[in-house]
């Protein structure tokens, strides 16, 4: 088995792997309150980093460029109680705009 | 079904899975057979791992510093399915399915509708993971295929529909000053973090400050 072989299947199953084990943690041990509150907060923190990671890095270096301006737009949206799909669109639009205008 | 719900499971589901495209053309770019990428796709079915994967074999590296770089990407999935758990109560063949499509957008959506009650949440949950798994996977074959004709997602804005998207997920939840506080440090802790810890690192890190905020009851 080569190396490209070694990396799918390997990836693939210690990516479900974690999947699997993270369903299969006792109630038990989320359910009082310090655990509830912090199983509550965790996924608010891991996507808002997301948002940030994905907006202005690449490949570990910061990066200023259209994907920026299309987040703003998106928050502008969001804050107007546009519709979510309206929110995506218009970021997407917006970045598209730049990048082929420069 | 509530239909704001099931409006923004199928939009992150088709934003999402469009950038398959992306995926299937950077595994073939980087020397992995079509099989070798529908399979990582159906099988590892997590972005961001799989981005990590083509990019690190693609930029010489090995199996094994493929598969960490992946599995580090891949532990949010893990922390995301302890937050659904108890929502879903699933078991048996339902939780294999579960688990497989516990993802940041099935999570993110999920967690959105929480002031619409545990069904929508669960309702979110599904449709979105069970979307994204049918356009990710659809969208990866034509990219393997030949993605060549669409040339770069960035001229279709996806590079900036993806955090957006994301964006919009949060945005419900940040419903007081301690959600939007732990939100914009989380953001700030991770961008600073991320030239200097590897890939993975800097998204995970921020749990700890989920952690510490959840700490101590709130006011």
């Amino acid at each position: 088995m080569n190396a490209l072989w070694i990396s799918v299947l390997g990836t693939g199953a210690i990516a479900f792997g974690l999947k699997y084990l993270g369903h299969s943690i006792p109630e038990k041990y989320l359910t009082n309150p310090r655990m509830l509150r912090i199983n509550t907060l965790i996924p608010i923190a891991l996507l808002s980093a997301l948002v940030g990671v994905q907006t202005i890095t690449e490949k570990g270096k910061w990066i200023i460029d259209q994907r920026l301006a299309g987040v703003a737009v998106a928050l502008i949206a969001l804050s107007l109680k546009a519709p979510y799909f309206v929110v995506v669109i218009s970021a997407a639009i917006t970045s598209a705009v730049i990048y082929r205008v420069r | 079904m509530n239909r704001a719900t099931v409006t923004q499971s199928l939009s992150v589901s088709f934003t999402v899975g469009l950038y398959g495209v992306a995926f299937g053309a950077a595994s073939i770019a980087a020397g992995f057979s079509l099989l070798q990428t529908c399979l990582l796709s159906l099988l590892t079915f997590s972005g961001a791992s799989q981005f990590a994967v083509v990019g690190v074999i693609g930029a010489g590296g090995s199996a094994l510093s493929a598969i960490t770089t992946a599995s580090l990407l891949g532990i949010r999935n893990m922390l995301y399915a302890m937050r659904m758990a108890p929502i879903l109560k699933v078991r048996g063949f339902t939780k294999i399915i579960a688990a497989e499509v516990t993802i940041d957008e099935s999570t993110g959506v999920a967690i959105g509708q929480e002031s619409l009650g545990a069904d929508a949440m669960k309702h979110g949950f599904w449709l979105t993971g069970i979307g994204v798994y049918i356009f990710w996977n659809f969208f990866t074959v034509l990219g393997a295929l030949g993605a060549q004709a669409m040339g770069n997602p960035s001229s279709w804005g996806l590079d900036a529909a993806v955090p957006a998207a994301f964006l919009g997920l949060v945005w419900p939840r940040l419903i007081g000053n301690f959600e939007r506080a732990l939100a914009a440090s989380s953001l700030i802790l991770a961008v600073v973090l991320s030239p200097i810890l590897g890939a993975g690192l800097p998204i995970i890190s921020t749990a700890l400050l989920a952690v510490a905020f959840g700490w101590k009851a709130r006011r």
